[in-house]
């Protein structure tokens, strides 16, 4: 069986205005940089997106404009975050139908009414017609935590002082947005766009010094319906985390997590412990799972960890996750 | 712009059923192979995966699991575990509840006064304990549901749109050529070629030739004039690639390809930030475009 | 690389409005088809790859998350892939490469579209502002560049009405299509209304609520059937984009290039000659000449000509569509899964009325966008 490596990451700044292509142009360019990668040479090309987070039907498909795919390329997209669709470049390699692969995800969740929009994931008969928001969503999720004494309000505001700055004092004296959640509680919503680049176990020895290997990579989703589950526990994270071989033996780990209970519920569930977490500085819809892998294989890349874990989630309440596992040494 | 349309959900055998109970002020809920009732109805069995034929009736007074109310809104949302029931409904909790909502609250469905078999049968739920509804036979399934979805996004423009955007204002037309390839995108873009961002501005042109066409006789939703009409590529003089645009002022059996043709802008006080500038394109009475000229842009 | 075969197909009857189901009923209908055709249960099912075309026409947002349970997904891996029109095609290759992977063992590939919760043509109608307001809908999309096609080659103007009633005449063989008109004639087509001229309303696909599931297996999967299996000998998926100077939209590159990577890894040198039965995503009838071409079953203006001459008819040199294609049946997101189906069940033996005799070999292919999005495979009797 082939190894897989990340060779190459990039993603974008805070400068993603424009509802077009050409804000994607730099971060593939990067990335393929990063990687030491021609464009001519990716053997596969995979994307995430999503049409309800543009507004409009295949607004994937403009998007290929930005590769510059003459001639023609190989190439795929899931609707999903990104983070699928490097799962998906991932088991080409393995497959051996691609040595190489560069996987991108974007999202502009500014153009909409995000927490509007998301609702259009619930049950199209007996919950999205009366509109739930994702944050109440969420916030629903937040109580059976608090209730069942999984964490308190304090470990919460403590994720939010992490990543955003402030005194957790203060925090907990503001008011609710969504009781029990407070603004801080909602990672804070950006527009996005990221890069990674894959490559197979003998190319990526050539393309870089320290590729972050792929030891252990799988995903797995839970039913949907908010009353047909256990919000408390995440165990389609759970049986990722077993698949991809997560264990304690870990540097660093960068979750994807949209509130900061999810990370509580999330870190539960994967047995980590709070200072192996990457900060996260926001929630960039549709490229935000791909970017936490990113991150997470930079650390490996750069020699500062030997052994980390990426992951992402997707649908509403943590519904699927995602866990990709990456070392220094090819397994 | 906003996207808008009214969804018509065919609803199946078992949310047919569930629908028309709400209709008729009653809760039914599947009952699956271990013996617990969901509420809402699984048309699936979650552990045999076979389908659900089992529906029984459940109390319209529950339990909340778990909610939460938003600052500044006239209801909150709870998780809501019906008397019978395994699961738990997501639903609305009614203003008045405010004050005594807490996880245990026992809380009633309020029906809305005019039901149609929709999950909106259930306006609420409020605090207390339902009367017993009397014994009614069960009506006819609801066949379809009708979901109204709406929804606005806000467009921002790129560097190049708007340079495009601006010329068309003073009734002008601007391609950008690519620095790889050298061709001219009207309008100007990312090369979708090379993926690279254009560069030199190149003024284009408002008449140039038809390279294909088709003549649209069909109504369809969304149209935006009435059939026929002439859909056009459009090759202008100094642009490497066609827009697509209409022909009018010609009988649709004389449009050709090759035909020469000229941008008919609208009236100079109409002109805004929109391609719209440009009503329609007619032919000039120039001799036709030999095949050869625009063969490779078909 | 592993070997990795179709162990079972199914799929709905595709009607204009299937109002007796839901989307997880309508996605169950295929599923359940393919689990038996396969002689598989849930239990053998390592994960699940949905394919749908955009989320508009539906209104759910990745409407798998909501189906996860009823298509027997929780508490696996799910995936789901959107290729625009090709996405049938597409997730029946994704669903391959994770057997070739060597990753599951058995995978379900589902693909749908309820086109009647909504209109197609309204969710395509939406363009971003500042674009020019030119309605053409999906025909007006494709209807010149057909005529490119006829202008270049000097096709007889009657080829588009032969494939539709040899399409229509084979949809009547399969009990699945949408549309079944065994009394369908040359006539009657060309006397259908001009729609987008040079498309008549007998040349298009209709709308059709639809789903196609097949069940794709490793060796061992595939070895222990006791019934014929369709073995995938190879997969191909290219894009270009929409718009390009230059780009040329009677014969994409896109698809000409998937096809000879196609052959070259199936280790096919005469595709004419070799494969046995076609399935081509023809959404208007003109396409069947062009696909013949680009695909490289005949040379450059040689594929009316090969209309012309009857041979894509059921009992030819290469019957093309012999499932009545998606000129009968087009769940748009559906549409490339039935094609690869089609080709599976072909070679498998087991497409009943439309069966091609002593088919070994077969082509699964799909298109979507601008003609941008190609995906195809080859599927045989042997591996």
């Amino acid at each position: 069986m082939n190894t897989v490596a990340v060779i190459g990451f990039a993603q974008s700044g805070h400068s993603l205005t424009t509802s077009g292509v050409e804000t994607l142009v730099p971060v593939i360019r990067d990335a393929l940089e990063d990687a030491g990668l021609a464009k001519q040479e990716v053997g596969f090309w995979c994307s995430g997106s999503s049409d309800y987070l543009a507004g409009r039907a295949f607004s994937f498909v403009n998007a290929v404009d930005a590769i510059g795919a003459v001639p023609p390329i190989s190439e795929s997209h899931v609707e999903m975050d990104a983070a699928w669709a490097l799962y998906e470049a991932y088991v080409k390699i393995l497959a051996g139908e691609a040595e190489t692969a560069l996987v991108y995800g974007f999202g502009k969740a500014s153009a909409g009414e995000l927490s509007r929009v998301l609702a259009l994931q619930m049950d199209p008969y007996t919950a999205a017609p009366l509109w739930p928001d994702a944050v109440s969503v969420a916030a629903l999720q937040a109580r059976l935590g608090l209730e069942a004494g999984l964490f308190t309000e304090r470990d919460m505001a403590t994720v939010a002082a992490r990543d955003q700055g402030g005194d957790v004092e203060a925090m907990l004296g503001r008011p609710y947005l969504s009781d029990p959640l407070r603004a801080h509680d909602v990672a804070r919503v950006k527009d996005g766009a990221a890069a990674v680049v894959l490559a197979a176990g003998e190319r990526a020895r050539v393309q870089r010094e320290r590729p972050a290997w792929i030891s252990g990579f799988a995903h797995r989703v839970d039913p949907q319906g908010l009353g047909e589950r256990d919000l408390t526990t995440v165990p389609s994270a759970i049986a990722a985390g077993h698949d991809a071989e997560l264990d304690g033996d870990l540097d660093l780990v960068a979750l994807h997590a949209p509130f900061t209970h999810q990370e509580l519920l999330l870190r539960a569930a994967l047995g980590l412990p709070a200072e192996k977490i990457i900060p996260s500085d926001g929630n960039a819809m549709f490229s935000a799972g791909l970017s936490r892998i990113g991150v997470a294989a930079e650390q490996v890349m750069s020699g500062r960890a030997n052994r980390v874990a990426g992951h992402a989630t997707s649908g509403p309440a943590l519904q699927q996750n995602l866990v990709c596992v990456l070392s220094s040494g090819e397994a | 712009m906003t996207i808008a349309f009214d969804y018509t959900r065919s609803l199946g055998p078992v949310l047919g059923r569930f629908m028309a109970g709400l209709r008729d002020r009653r809760v039914l809920g599947s009952r699956t192979a271990d013996g617990r009732v969901h509420v809402p109805p699984v048309e699936y069995d979650p552990v045999t995966c076979e389908p659900v034929t089992d529906l029984v009736e459940v109390s319209p007074t529950g339990t909340v699991l778990s909610w939460t109310w938003t600052e500044g809104q006239s209801s909150g949302w709870a998780l809501v575990r019906l008397d019978g029931a395994d699961t738990a409904l997501l639903h609305t909790v009614g203003a008045g509840a405010r004050e005594h909502l807490r996880t245990g609250l026992r809380v009633r469905i309020r029906w809305a006064g005019d039901r149609t078999g929709h999950i909106r049968d259930i306006e609420c739920f409020e605090p207390g304990e339902a009367e017993a509804t009397p014994e009614t036979a069960e009506g006819e399934p609801v066949a379809i549901m009708t979901t109204p979805i709406r929804l606005s996004y806000r467009h921002t423009t790129s560097d190049e749109e708007d340079r495009y955007l601006r010329a068309l204002a003073e009734g002008r037309l601007i391609g950008q050529r690519c620095p790889a390839c050298h061709k001219v995108y009207v309008p100007p873009r990312v090369c979708p070629a090379d993926g690279v961002a254009p560069d030199e501005v190149v003024e284009i042109a408002d008449r140039g030739m038809v390279t294909t066409f088709c003549v649209v006789n069909v109504p369809f939703a969304g149209q935006r004039l009435d059939p026929p009409y002439v859909v056009a590529q459009v090759l202008l003089d100094g642009a490497d690639i066609p827009i697509q645009h209409l022909i009018l002022g010609v009988g649709a059996e004389q449009v050709r390809m090759g035909l020469r043709v000229a941008a008919v802008w609208r009236d100079r006080e109409q002109w805004s930030f929109t391609p719209e500038n440009i009503a329609h394109f007619e032919p000039t009475g120039e001799p036709d475009a030999p095949y050869e000229s625009y063969a490779e842009h078909l | 690389m592993r070997r990795a075969a179709v162990l079972g197909t199914g799929q709905t009857h595709h009607r204009a409005r299937r109002t007796d189901v839901s989307m997880a009923g309508l996605c169950r209908e295929a599923i359940d088809r393919a689990l038996a055709d396969a002689g598989t249960d849930w239990s053998q099912i390592d994960a699940v790859v949905v394919g749908k075309a955009p989320d508009l026409f539906e209104g759910v947002m990745m409407p798998e998350l909501f189906l996860a349970s009823a298509l027997g997904a929780a508490g696996k891996p799910l995936l789901r892939v959107h290729t625009a029109g090709s996405v049938g095609g597409a997730t029946a290759i994704v669903a391959t490469s994770l057997v070739r992977a060597g990753v599951h063992r058995r995978v379900l590939a589902v693909a749908f579209e309820k086109q009647s919760e909504s209109n197609a043509m309204w969710a395509l109608s939406i363009q971003p502002p500042f674009t020019a307001p030119i309605g053409a809908g999906a025909g007006g999309y494709f209807a010149p560049h057909i005529r490119s096609y006829i202008r270049r080659f000097g096709a007889p103007p009657h080829i588009g009405a032969l494939v539709a009633v040899k399409d229509r005449r084979n949809g009547a063989l399969n009990p699945y299509a949408h549309l079944r008109q065994p009394e369908i004639t040359l006539e009657s087509v060309q006397s259908s209304r001009m729609l987008w001229d040079p498309v008549r309303y007998d040349e298009t696909c209709p709308s059709s609520d639809g789903a196609c599931a097949i069940v794709i297996g490793d060796d061992e999967a595939a070895s222990s059937s006791s019934r014929q299996v369709a073995w995938i000998r190879a997969t191909a998926m290219r894009t270009e984009p929409t718009f390009y100077a230059g780009k040329d939209h009677v014969n994409p590159r896109a698809g000409a290039v998937a096809a000879e990577a196609l052959w070259a890894a199936a280790g096919i040198r005469s595709p004419l000659d070799e494969i046995d039965v076609a399935e081509l995503y023809v959404p208007f009838s003109w396409f069947e000449p062009m696909w013949l071409e680009n695909v490289g079953f005949v040379g450059q203006g040689d594929g009316w000509k090969l209309v012309e001459s009857g041979e894509t008819r059921i009992g030819g040199a290469l019957p093309v569509n012999p499932s009545g294609g998606v000129l009968c049946s087009n769940p748009i997101g559906a549409s490339g899964l039935l094609r690869f189906a089609e080709a599976a069940m072909q070679v498998m033996g087991r497409a009943g009325e439309h069966q091609v005799p002593g088919a070994a070999t077969a082509l699964g292919h799909a298109y979507g966008g601008g003609s941008q999005f190609f995906s195809m495979w080859v599927v045989g009797r042997q591996p």
